[in-house]
């Protein structure tokens, strides 16, 4: 100790001659651009995914209906209300929002006497800071929801080696790549809610990631037996609203439903579907071995009750085994989901045509209910100038036969009209036999829309390019040029709009753009109809109808308590809405056979 | 201990058989008397029960679980990524380290490799935190003897610290800002150049702070020699950090197990010999302008640019194989560690947080207090520089 330490200690005087370091009004003080201050969110990006919600580690967010946002496919309808009471500022929310909608602003002080004011749904409930240009925003690189946006790779044929054959393109996830790809899942729902048959999609995704096939196979059972199929060439209307889209690929949900039904083998399949209730005594007919038909055979067999499937063809499987060419679906998988059909008790008899073979009468006197699912088998003509004649086919009569081992006569040059996935299967099954038959593919593609607006997948109108076919867009056919007895190609105009003013089919071309395709074969690939000529002339007057369709009620029950219908026949072509058909109606059938039994 | 009024052992309570002593309550010689939970002179909330005899502190039992929050419990319901944001509360004055700890954890377990530029800024933001700590402290020291004003200067710069960490992380006090697999962001624009008008604040502060606490007869009077954690006493109960350091031994995480960048800089660590309130004061004064010094070598010697996140998977899933392991680091307290065990599922099975406050405040204080003038208490628990919310964890 000095004299120095009593002298030292009086230089704090020297602060009194500075200025005062305090800031006069913190209140309004700017806080710095990344700071992590109140939410917001834009409510119209938002797709109530709800990931905020499930990150949130002190259950801060609820996920709240919200007046004037409608549920629709993609969204919710749903918007985070986040408690004020229970944030932590941590911005995980703001890390994981599948859209970048949430955001933080850099406001400093919310002063407030009232204490419910304090949750609130930001975006929606109006607050001094929804317009503040700074904040904390998700940088870039800053990634929690998977090291990758894009989809995992799916490994498949190259194009010339999968013109020369009808084997199967798309080779199928291995146990490694399904993980990654199922760890992108963020589990948000929006694709349940959006599947018409409602599978629950993210559950056994998860189940992929944990391993856990045999769960995975439990899981796809209680709303599809048809996943095999699904799993190969479903329209997969939930990787259009998946969450994962919005910054970079869909989760490849349909694949990894085929990766799971890969992975585990026919027994073990069976073992996991089980076995039906008690039979019931109840017997069910069904007519028609397709999605719909099946499915409703698979429910109601589980149930214990009867039933006995009737197929005019040769085989079970209705349009995917008939519509859809080999190497999209191979033959041997519609087996093995058929099989595990049969393996819970449904009675399929192929080659009985009802109608001719047995009446829908001796149908409807020796079961308890008749379901009738026949598909959509006729092709729609065009009605051009020439299209009556033989050379000219319909799509759906040459897949059937090409799969039933016919010789269609397979032409040198063929022209197909149409822009959906038909005309793209009957393309390419055309430049397949064309290659193998001539060695060249010589097939033109014409549709009437323009190719962003074409009905087929992406993937196939690609695939097609690839595979040596020619597209067309936006050519509407006008005449199939005949000489000499023969056809020798199709003329076309340029369409110039497809709708009118109020939306309804009525083409306009521009007649000054006309081209020629050659082709000895012309192919129509524009929609298809039910062929209802086994109800009868009797039936078919007593059965309402609407629009050219059986009128069926929710159920799908027609104005006959004793019959039913479903599938394409009443609801359009997509084997995953006839699957979802299948289980409506037997639902149905399944309380009507049984009411006033007891369970 | 001063020798001007020696204490009249005569007055001290016997012995019992069994060691504890034969306080009698009754007899009217002693005073029972709660320093805290919520006394001013104690860094947060704990308490101590002295008996006092006259102004002489006879017995002390320390009492903790005010602040008792579970988090070691609440972080084994939450999923790895949602034990990011939990983990700094367990530390509210030096938030970073509980930070960088679990996180160190967590990418050790899962084979992360955490980008270069991340360890530099990581590194940089512990130093940050460091020397807010100190600021902390000091103010408290001070305080704790009747020198407000040092409060006052620390908490000016401690202010200006949090402004770096508010435009660096996006927050002032819970940083939430290093988390597995790296940091949240890169550096902002001009962040160097601010920094070091920060720094230049900090080393002015700490000039005067040194003319006015360290150079002042009455500081000196009450410190030195006040409060000694004897050598030997160091092992047995664990004693790590500063503590340690103004005892002579040269402990310091940074330097025996160097992480992150640390065996890229240069530094000694500060010891001091007498191993009293003043050495210690003192060595944590030296350490802030390590701090300092260490702050300025990252920022001159790290990357311009680079990732500061390594690739995670999706984390609302994320699971990590079985393991376990122990992270430490020298927070500005001594070792700071997390003990982290997993089971291959999404959730951590335990975690332990081992915070140098638990072995300063509980144990060694019991020992350091006996003896010592009820005036002295206050400054003696700020001595050890412990904070209660660590404890309790």
């Amino acid at each position: 100790m000095s004299f120095k330490d009593v002298l030292s200690p009086f230089t704090a005087w020297k602060h009194l001659f500075h200025d005062p370091v305090s800031i006069r009004n913190p209140i309004g003080r700017a806080a710095a651009p990344r700071y992590r201050g109140f939410h917001q969110n834009d409510i119209e990006k938002c797709i109530g995914c709800g990931t905020c919600e499930t990150i949130c580690q002190n259950g801060a967010i609820d996920m709240v209906p919200v007046e004037g946002i409608q549920t629709k496919q993609g969204d919710s309808g749903l918007r985070p209300r986040i408690d004020y009471g229970r944030c932590c500022w941590c911005a995980l929310c703001v890390d994981v929002c599948m859209t970048k909608s949430l955001n933080m602003s850099n406001i400093y002080t919310w002063v407030e006497s009232d204490g419910d004011a304090f949750r609130f749904i930001p975006g929606v409930d109006k607050k001094p800071w929804d317009d503040a240009a700074h904040g904390y925003r998700r940088p870039d690189d800053h990634q929690l929801t998977g090291p990758t946006r894009l989809r995992e790779h799916m490994p498949e044929m190259e194009p010339e080696e999968r013109i020369g054959s009808f084997a199967e393109i798309v080779h199928g996830y291995n146990v490694e790549a399904a993980k990654l790809e199922a760890d992108r899942c963020v589990s948000c729902g929006l694709c349940v809610a959006t599947c018409p048959t409602h599978m629950a999609i993210p559950q056994y995704i998860k189940a992929i990631r944990d391993g856990d096939y045999d769960l995975g196979v439990a899981l796809l059972y209680e709303t599809n037996p048809f996943s095999s199929i699904c799993g190969r060439v479903c329209t997969r209307k939930c990787e259009s609203t998946c969450a994962a889209r919005h910054e970079g690929d869909a989760i490849a949900i349909r694949w990894l439903k085929r990766h799971i039904m890969d992975q585990v083998s026919d027994e073990q399949i069976k073992k996991v579907v089980g076995q039906p209730a008690a039979p019931t005594g109840r017997k069910v007919a069904i007519v028609g071995a397709g999605p719909a038909g099946l499915t409703a055979a698979f429910d109601l067999a589980k149930k214990g009750h009867q039933v006995v499937v009737y197929e005019a063809l040769d085989k079970p499987g209705g349009m995917t085994r008939f519509g859809i060419p080999e190497y999209r679906l191979p033959y041997d998988v519609i087996d093995r989901d058929v099989d595990v059909i049969r393996s819970v008790g449904v009675d399929i008899r192929c080659n009985v045509r009802i109608g001719q073979d047995i009446t829908l009468e001796r149908l409807k006197s020796d079961f308890d209910a008749v379901l009738i699912a026949l598909g959509l088998q006729d092709g729609r003509g065009t009605r051009i100038p020439g299209s009556d004649q033989p050379m000219v086919r319909k799509a759906v009569d040459l897949l059937r036969r090409v799969t039933a081992g016919e010789d269609i006569g397979t032409p040198r040059q063929a022209v197909v009209i149409g822009g959906g996935n038909v005309a793209m299967d009957i393309a390419r099954t055309l430049a397949r036999l064309q290659k193998k038959q001539y060695g060249e593919v010589k097939v033109i593609l014409t549709a009437l829309e323009d190719l962003p607006h074409f009905l087929a997948d992406a993937d196939e109108i690609k695939e097609s390019g690839e595979e040596g076919i020619i597209i067309l867009d936006s050519r509407g056919p006008q005449q199939v040029v005949i000489e000499n007895g023969q056809v020798t190609g199709l003329k076309t105009w340029k369409v110039k709009a497809i709708f009118d003013e109020q939306g309804r089919f009525a083409p306009t071309y521009d007649e000054t753009d006309e081209q020629f395709h050659p082709g000895t074969m012309v192919v129509e690939a524009i929609g298809q109809m039910a062929d209802t000529s086994l109800l009868g002339d009797a039936l078919t007057e007593q059965l309402a109808w609407q629009r050219g369709r059986l009128q069926v009620d929710a159920g799908g029950r027609t104005s006959e308590a004793w019959l039913w219908s479903a599938g394409d026949m009443v609801r359009g072509p997509d084997v995953v809405s006839a699957v979802a058909d299948g289980h409506r109606v037997a639902a149905s059938i399944h309380a009507a056979i049984t009411q006033g039994v007891q369970q | 201990m001063l020798d001007i009024f020696p204490p009249d052992r005569t007055q001290y309570p016997a012995k019992k058989a069994d060691g504890t002593l034969d306080i009698d309550l009754t007899s009217g010689k002693y005073l029972k008397l709660w320093q805290g939970p919520n006394h001013p002179g104690i860094t947060g909330n704990m308490s101590v029960e002295l008996t006092v005899c006259g102004d002489e502190v006879v017995e002390g039992k320390t009492h903790v679980g005010y602040l008792h929050r579970g988090f070691e419990k609440l972080m084994e319901r939450r999923t790895f990524i949602q034990v990011f944001p939990i983990v700094c509360r367990v530390c509210v004055p030096e938030p970073d380290f509980n930070e960088y700890c679990y996180a160190a954890c967590v990418e050790e377990l899962a084979g992360i490799e955490v980008p270069e530029m991340a360890k530099w800024i990581r590194a940089m933001i512990l130093e940050m935190g460091r020397i807010n700590s100190y600021m902390m402290y000091l103010g408290g020291q001070a305080g704790a003897l009747g020198q407000g004003v040092i409060g006052q200067w620390t908490t000016y710069v401690r202010d200006l610290m949090l402004d770096r960490f508010e435009e660096l992380t996006g927050a002032r006090i819970y940083h939430m800002f290093i988390l597995p697999g790296g940091v949240r962001d890169t550096l902002p624009d001009g962040f160097a150049g601010r920094m070091e008008e920060t720094l230049c604040e900090v080393e002015k502060t700490l000039k005067d702070v040194y003319d006015v606490m360290f150079c002042n007869a009455v500081f000196k009077k009450r410190t030195v020699g006040m409060g000694v954690i004897d050598p030997s006493w160091l092992e047995p109960y664990g004693v790590t950090g500063p503590n340690a350091r103004a005892a002579g031994v040269a402990k310091d995480v940074r330097k025996d197990s160097p992480y992150l960048i640390y065996d890229q800089l240069d530094f000694e660590p500060v010891t001091g010999q007498n191993s009293d309130i003043y050495t210690r004061a003192d060595v944590r004064r030296r350490d802030v302008w390590v701090s300092v010094d260490l702050i300025r070598q990252i920022l001159a010697k790290m990357p311009k640019s680079g990732a500061v996140m390594a690739p995670l998977p999706n984390v609302l899933h994320w699971q990590i194989p079985r393991g376990e392991t122990y992270v430490r680091g020298e927070c500005s307290r001594g070792e700071y560690g997390y003990y982290l065990v997993t089971d291959g599922s999404g959730y951590p099975r335990r975690i332990n947080v081992r915070g140098p406050s638990y072995t300063h405040a509980m144990a060694l204080l019991e020992r350091m207090i006996v003896g010592c003038n009820i005036s002295d208490v206050a400054a003696l628990m700020v001595s050890l520089h412990t904070y209660p919310p660590e404890i309790e964890r």
